[in-house]
């Protein structure tokens, strides 16, 4: 059967495949399959949907993809995990180079700006994070987290874990999915009206087989632990590890973990320039101080500076690479592979555009716009702007449980009302009720805020 | 006019060189790069200045030590960066074996940025990403038509969280028999990738790796002495990195069934095999597909990628959730799964990739699929005769056909020379070709491993040919210039053993440099 040569199959054309069949001395290229025996091989073709042409195609997934509604057509108050930020237009022109986006595993010396631009992305996270040691990204935040944890515990030779309750559900699955069966969690509860950490909790679970505290800050209900140095000394006391999960976007104007004691920090960098691609933005980052018993246990590959023999001439390479699993397999830490290095090298990028006054400029302005959402909410009757009285970065709870509305109800009519609510947090933490977590950000103009305010004003009249 | 000759068989190439600064050091107090959304004066008049709601100890005493740069000298140097980077878009990658490099379809990246796509929240009422949810949807019917499996994640976010993924479905299934404790080994081989050892003992479990016989195919006498009450799975690529395919392999998966583990199958790389044999038939319980290989969404640097999970009807309520389910004309997330082994990654995984490999799939149809393992193949057996014919190569274990890649074998070049095959690698360089030894331990010795898949043409493939052909020729002749190389690279020879093994003088960051160097005053 003659068949038409695809375009993105040279080889397809039959003379050429004669011509290199000849050279193997094989009659057909079937016949190069007879290692795989009759009784495994597909007799029929796949039952597949016909093949399209480009122009077909385009039409065809446009299409699909015309079924979905944007935050770019609706508005947004989703976070909860991805968050919608401004992204400046050189990050996407940088990650959609052909380079970038094609390059893989290749060596420092054919690919020599792709260990640069990672090793500056490594530099310029650490100023953010203030700290002298930052990873080639993990997956996400989650799995970030989760090494973290693990480092935790073979530095300490500890086996227990201690996680915030305010940890965001979903990372926490992820968390002790990585650390089952080795690790033993438990959570430390929080003061429901401030979000704040219950200390005499903690120190109650403080042990000396207790590997790491693991919170987040801002936490996953957006408001701001304060209590980082007194945490600090309790885990001191114990020898206990501080592993803190950060959104670097709020590092313009929060102090960054390494500032109140701690030890490792991780995050995710989707807020840095990435789209949120229905979470195919998400990066995971590790950074800790260069303590060569820390180094010594990251799974990831960490990229160093190196001269070359001309002077003036930098050149980059793996540190430590005897550490990773390329390298030792099951004996090696954890498992390390493809995960998400183009965010990476995006992330560096937006790092290098905002600058430092432009990290702190983008943290003031999300928090101006958060606190004016909660404060005009809170004025809605039977709604509370911000549920819990600490303060916060970008999100905070609204509270509905005083309109006679459930969270569902709520965001239906949002929805009718081309506007996407506040994640429903009423499964994941039923002790607020009907309560929904917010999202504002620098891409929140007044006008949005307002008209998030009297939708639900008109919701609940 | 001049006839200009060029008759060269390898080519004059030299990568880009811009010997570009660290980015700190391009800076100058006062530049900016983007001027961000300002905040509302209304706004700041009600509220304030925002931040001095942050708790005094919460707050940032001093602005982050960042370099301060125009947007334009921001975008130059990155533009510069990547010129000196050796995409696979540029070069014959057939020198990254098992990674399957191939074309990159610019319809997919044109695709992936509509904002219908990009600007989707993960959270979103499924009403309103109906779209998104049906190409979810119709890549897991494609999948199980492709593997023979019943449901697909796409959760997992490259092939080493697949594997994780499926290690932990193996725990979780056994404990779910209340055999959790006592079945506490997995069984891989050498071959395989280093991923699977590593993430089967990240779920805590012993590792056994099989070695193979003497033509190369896991020993299935090994197996079976290595198999026992103590069984939790057994995991393998096949063909494995050798490119050789074991014609055994439903007895393999009968063994480990009869003893009480799961078998999951490693086809990250299955370009040899689309449309001619499938997981199920080999009798496997779970098996994953890396979309950023055999699917052709791009590498992007390491990620972000998908391992598209796939397992049969009977480990469906294990699957990370949610997955997505098509009931009475609308899609939605399906999150009750029982046994779920809960997350891997948060959300749903990377959506552009799931797709670009459904565009991709759509592009070919189950005709164009068969063409492209079949051309794979072809391209490969093609390379294997050329390659073997070169002086110093050889390709260990069986004789006759390989499907996707081989791993050859420098041995009586290094015997004969005293070239390497890291020292080709870097020579390699100097012709605009990517080439990869091999993971370690080096079982084959000087070990090179090369796929050509179906995305090269007859002359891309000859190209590459003749570059090891003049580099096999130099190492007889003039072995200096393969071991001074590369020559044509962006940098010269690194010192690298010193610099990147020795904690004293490693620095992960610009800082820890700085310090190191004693010029940590940068910016003030």
């Amino acid at each position: 059967m003659s068949q038409k040569v695809h375009p993105y199959i040279p080889n397809m054309v039959p003379e050429v495949q004669a011509e290199m069949l000849k050279v193997i001395g094989a009659e057909s290229i079937m016949e190069l399959y007879s290692g795989i025996p009759e009784e495994l091989q597909l007799k029929e073709d796949l039952k597949l949907p016909p093949a399209l042409t480009e122009y077909e195609l385009r039409r065809h997934i446009e299409g699909i993809l015309n079924k979905n509604t944007s935050a770019k057509e609706y508005l947004n108050f989703l976070g909860a995990g991805c968050w919608q930020h401004f992204i400046p237009a050189v990050c996407d022109e940088i990650n959609q180079r052909s380079e970038f986006l094609t390059a893989y595993a290749g060596e420092p010396y054919e690919d020599h700006g792709r260990f640069q631009a990672l090793y500056e992305y490594q530099s310029l996270l650490a100023e953010l994070v203030d700290m002298d040691v930052v990873n080639v990204p993990t997956f996400d935040w989650g799995q970030a987290a989760a090494t973290s944890i693990r480092m935790a515990a073979r530095i300490t030779g500890r086996k227990k874990v201690l996680l915030a309750k305010t940890v965001a559900p979903e990372r926490s699955k992820i968390i002790i999915n990585y650390g089952t069966p080795e690790l033993e969690f438990e959570f430390v509860q929080f003061d429901t009206k401030s979000g704040a950490m219950d200390l005499e909790d903690l120190q109650e679970k403080l042990s000396e087989d207790v590997a790491a505290l693991y919170f987040e800050n801002p936490s996953y209900l957006g408001f701001i632990e304060a209590q980082g140095t007194e945490i600090s000394n309790l885990l001191k006391e114990n020898e206990t590890l501080m592993v803190v999960g950060v959104d670097p976007i709020s590092l313009g104007v929060l102090a960054p973990p390494s500032h109140y004691g701690a030890d490792i920090v991780c995050g995710d960098l989707q807020p840095l320039g990435m789209h949120m691609n229905y979470s195919g933005g998400q990066a995971g980052f590790i950074a800790s101080h260069n303590d060569v018993k820390v180094v010594s246990e990251y799974p990831s590959r960490l990229f160093g500076i190196v001269p070359t023999v001309k002077e003036g001439e930098y050149g980059f390479g793996d540190v430590a690479y005897e550490r990773t699993s390329f390298a030792q397999r099951e004996n090696g830490k954890e498992s390390v592979g493809t995960q998400t290095a183009l965010w990476g090298i995006t992330a560096g990028v937006y790092l290098a555009l905002l600058g430092p006054n432009g990290m702190k400029e983008v943290g003031q302005t999300i928090m101006q716009n958060s606190q004016y959402a909660a404060q005009e909410l809170n004025q809605i009757a039977g709604v509370t702007g911000s549920r819990l009285h600490s303060s916060f970065f970008k999100e905070f709870i609204v509270d509905f449980n005083e309109t006679g509305y459930s969270v569902e109800q709520i965001n239906q009519r949002l929805l009718e009302k081309k506007i996407f609510g506040g994640k429903d947090l009423s499964l994941e933490f039923p002790e607020f009720g009907q309560s929904a977590l917010f999202c504002v950000t620098e891409v929140h103009t007044k006008e949005d805020i307002d008209h998030l305010v009297q939708a639900i004003k008109d919701i609940l009249a | 006019m001049k006839r200009i000759q060029r008759t060269s068989k390898t080519r004059d190439f030299h990568q880009a060189k811009w010997n570009e600064p660290i980015i700190f050091e391009l800076h100058q107090p006062g530049e900016k790069g983007v001027e961000l959304p300002p905040v509302n004066e209304e706004i700041a008049s009600v509220v304030g200045d925002g931040t001095s709601a942050i708790p005094a100890a919460m707050q940032r005493k001093s602005k982050p030590n960042l370099p301060e740069i125009g947007q334009a000298r921001v975008l130059r140097h990155y533009l510069r960066l990547s010129q000196e980077t050796l995409g696979s878009d540029f070069n014959v990658e057939i020198g990254q074996g098992t990674c399957t490099m191939k074309y990159i379809p610019r319809i997919n990246e044109l695709l992936i940025r509509d904002p219908k796509m990009m600007e989707l929240h993960p959270l979103q009422s499924e009403d309103t990403v109906q779209g998104m949810l049906e190409i979810f949807y119709k890549l897991d019917l494609c999948m199980r038509e492709i593997s023979g499996m019943d449901y697909f994640s796409f959760q997992p976010s490259s092939g080493t969280q697949a594997l994780f993924a499926m290690a932990s479905i193996v725990r979780k299934y056994h404990e779910q028999k209340d055999e959790g404790d006592q079945r506490d080994e997995i069984i891989t081989t050498i071959f395989s990738h280093p991923s699977q050892a590593a993430t089967a003992a990240v779920k805590g479990y012993k590792i056994i790796t099989l070695h193979p016989d003497e033509n190369g195919f896991p020993d299935i006498e090994k197996l079976k002495a290595a198999v026992s009450e103590r069984t939790a799975g057994f995991v393998v690529a096949n063909p494995e990195d050798t490119g050789i395919f074991n014609p055994k392999i439903k007895e393999f998966t009968d063994i480990v069934h009869q003893a009480g583990g799961l078998c999951f199958y490693d086809q990250a790389n299955a370009n040899g095999l689309l449309g001619i044999t499938r997981a199920k038939e080999a009798g496997f319980d779970m098996c994953f597909f890396n979309l950023h290989k055999t699917f052709a969404a791009p590498h992007m640097c390491g990620g972000p990628a998908t391992g598209a999970l796939g397992v049969t009807a009977a480990l469906k309520e294990f699957l990370p959730a949610p997955i997505v389910k098509y009931q009475e004309g609308k899609y939605s997330l399906q999150h009750d799964l029982e046994h779920s082994i809960g997350k891997v990654r948060s959300f749903h995984g990377v959506a552009q990739t799931v797709l670009r490999a459904y565009a991709w799939i759509r592009a070919l149809g189950a005709g164009g699929l068969k063409e492209v393992a079949k051309t794979a193949v072809l391209n490969n057996n093609y390379m294997y005769h050329k390659v073997l014919a070169i002086r110093g190569a050889g390709a260990p274990y069986v004789k006759g056909h390989r499907l996707e890649q081989v791993r050859y074998s420098w041995e009586q070049l290094t015997k004969e020379t005293g070239v390497t095959t890291e020292d080709i690698q870097l020579r390699m360089t100097d012709f605009g070709l990517h080439y990869w030894t091999s993971h370690h331990p080096y079982i084959v010795k000087q070990p090179f491993t090369l796929e050509p898949t179906e995305s090269y043409s007859k002359e891309d493939l000859d190209e590459y040919i003749n570059a090891l052909e003049q580099i096999s020729k130099e190492a007889y002749e003039n072995p200096d210039i393969v071991k001074s190389a590369p020559h044509n690279s962006t940098i010269h020879k690194m010192d690298e053993q010193d610099y990147l093994d020795h904690p004293e003088k490693w620095c992960i960051t610009w800082r820890t440099y700085l310090k190191k160097t004693e010029a940590y005053k940068l910016v003030k």
